[in-house]
């Protein structure tokens, strides 16, 4: 199936019979609005914001602890056996699309992809997929993504007053402080 | 049991999802103007919210003119846990995530590590992870039916429910050694083989439980309370189900023939005959009866599963992913060196990213894996099907009185784990 005319198209890849497509993000709007409309993406599953920091660099994943604790910048006991392309941003967004039609035996699936960078902002899809609003919330809480557009871009899972965004990579691991309601 | 032939009259006429904000009641200013607004808070700590979820909920009279719900309170960073862990203890987490379906959470992520490793598990092991992710769904609708129907006033049913989820859990213990969050599962197959004695119990019950789904029935279908309390409440249409991002039972109950297990098939299921229990009225009765009828179709398969289990390995035979046999650790350095090498710095998944779906107790239950070729995974985002289901909250009990927003909630079957992550 050719995805060429998907408005704001950059390119396509196919990895493990899953398709991606990755999208210009100031017409993520358009490409999502003609995805729905014209190729019957009416299901939004998923949207999975992805923190690219570090990336191809050092094995910040793959950190050991040692007797003073575990630090996330020293290297790890091993590289990677293989380094991963570079990303040329840092932040990618994932939208989980499928067709849903009842009574069908078949469940086409794609993965509209866009990228951006720390506080670039995003383009909403509340508007073509109503289910978009926790999943954005959700993101711009834990990843700290803005969504242009979004009717009420607050945090969802982490207190209001909470301070940075957990799941990016540079978000320190370990030592919170606990809070106590009340304390000074 | 598919739809009747011919579609019904719309469940209702164009969409009540509410403006601006798709999640949120808001109070019509006349109605405020003039009317007794009352905010109350509905939980986070109420019996019937099933777990930690807090709705403010602006009432005139009984009537709810206002709801939003506000989650967060279960928040335990499970995805962020799981990018410092090995892909291999990383499986311990997503059990956890939803405890009442944790089997079926355990696949989904197992089943992602195995597309990302290209991995095919022996068809022993895939036929006994459908027979458990069977199980798991009859033990969350256990639970499902005895809370709701508890909350409805309909004590007994709990008594009842937890029975037989108690012979499920103690199938679990047969099996695994442990009564929840197994960590059955493993990249390549199963951690063990299957105990001799499993199959006898496991069809015992197989053969007892649909008299008990029966059972449940009688308690529940012939009463007056419980019906008055169920139909007609609680709206979505198969529109607004869609666009909500609704699966599951929840989005069968609004007359949508959609299960993944027919329409995307994995493990066994297409090997296997069952049926997608689908209604059409899209209330919190309907709901009920499509768990009611999930639960008969669960055994089916539980019980072919029993029939056709195949013989043979319960696991690949990858030494760079699965761990050796035991008794090769006395006998063999190789062994020994590779059970070092996996137990310490766990094994490499290649560079990719993978999104599975399966078809959880509660809807689609979807694992987003990126690996950037380490032995941990990069980013793991669960698409949890509580946190979905809450998203319908403000259009379900559009027009609602109070006390029918607690069989509403019920009914969307939602697991605060499942839903804060």
């Amino acid at each position: 199936m050719s995805w060429e005319d998907v408005p704001g198209f950059i390119e396509t890849r196919e990895d493990r019979g899953e398709v991606t497509v990755v999208v210009e993000t100031a017409k993520l709007r358009e490409a999502a609005t003609y995805l729905r409309d014209e190729r019957g993406f009416n299901f939004l599953s998923d949207i999975a914001a992805t923190d690219y920091l570090g990336w191809n660099e050092r094995t910040v994943a793959g950190y050991w602890g040692h007797r003073s604790g575990r630090d996330i910048n020293l290297p790890g006991s091993w590289g990677l056996a293989r380094k991963p392309a570079p990303k040329e941003n840092r932040f990618s967004l994932s939208y989980q699309l499928l067709v849903l039609v009842s009574g069908a035996r078949e469940a086409p699936r794609l993965r509209l992809q866009a990228w951006c960078d720390d506080g670039e902002p995003v383009p909403s899809v509340v508007s073509i997929w109503p289910t978009a609003d926790w999943h954005e919330r959700e993101a711009f809480d834990l990843m700290g993504i803005v969504f242009e557009g979004h009717p009420s871009l607050k945090r969802i899972l982490m207190d209001d007053d909470w301070e940075g965004h957990p799941l990016r990579k540079d978000y320190p691991i370990g030592g919170e402080p606990v809070r106590f309601s009340g304390a000074e | 049991m598919t739809v009747a032939a011919g579609r019904q009259a719309p469940i209702y006429q164009g969409t009540r999802i509410p403006g601006p904000i798709p999640t949120v009641l808001q109070v019509d200013p006349a109605v405020r103007e003039d009317g007794d607004i009352l905010e109350v808070n509905f939980g986070p700590n109420h019996p019937s919210t099933h777990g930690v979820l807090r709705l403010i909920v602006e009432l005139n009279g009984e009537r709810v003119e206002g709801v939003e719900a506000v989650i967060g309170y279960l928040h335990t960073g499970f995805e962020k846990n799981m990018e410092q862990k090995t892909w291999w203890k990383a499986i311990t987490y997503p059990e956890r995530i939803d405890y009442l379906s944790f089997q079926i959470n355990e696949l989904a992520f197992v089943l992602a590590i195995e597309k990302l490793l290209g991995v095919q598990p022996p068809p022993k092991a895939t036929w006994m992870r459908t027979l458990l992710c069977e199980l798991s769904r009859i033990h969350s609708h256990l639970i499902w039916l005895g809370t709701g129907a508890l909350e409805l006033g309909a004590i007994s049913l709990l008594w009842y429910c937890f029975r037989e989820r108690d012979a499920v859990l103690d199938l679990f213990e047969l099996v695994t050694g442990v009564r929840m969050h197994t960590r059955y599962f493993q990249a390549g197959g199963l951690a063990e083989d299957i105990p001799a004695g499993f199959f006898t119990e496991c069809r015992k019950f197989a053969d007892m439980f649909p008299a008990r789904v029966d059972e449940y029935e009688a308690l529940l279908d012939r009463q007056a309370i419980w019906l008055e309390r169920t139909k007609g409440i609680g709206l979505l249409s198969a529109e607004d189900a869609i666009a909500l991002g609704q699966s599951g039972p929840v989005l069968r109950a609004s007359g949508i023939d959609w299960d993944l297990r027919k329409t995307q098939p994995y493990l066994a299921y297409d090997q296997i005959d069952f049926d997608i229990p689908v209604y059409t009225n899209g209330d919190v009765y309907d709901r009920y009866k499509v768990r009611m009828d999930e639960m008969r179709q669960s055994t089916r398969i539980v019980q072919q599963c029993l029939d056709g289990m195949p013989e043979g390995p319960w696991i690949v035979d990858d030494r760079k992913i699965v761990l050796p046999p035991r008794h090769e650790l006395h006998t063999s350095m190789e062994s020994l060196i590779h059970h070092f090498k996996l137990v310490t710095e766990g094994y490499r998944v290649p560079a990719g990213e993978v999104y599975v779906g399966v078809e959880s107790a509660r809807g689609e239950l979807g694992c987003y894996v990126v690996s950037d070729g380490g032995p941990k995974p990069w980013r793991v985002k669960f698409r949890a099907p509580s946190f979905v289901a809450l998203e319908a909250t403000a259009t379900t009990v559009r027009d609602g009185l109070v006390a029918d927003l607690i069989a509403i909630l019920g009914s969307l079957d939602t697991v605060m784990g499942d839903c804060d992550r």
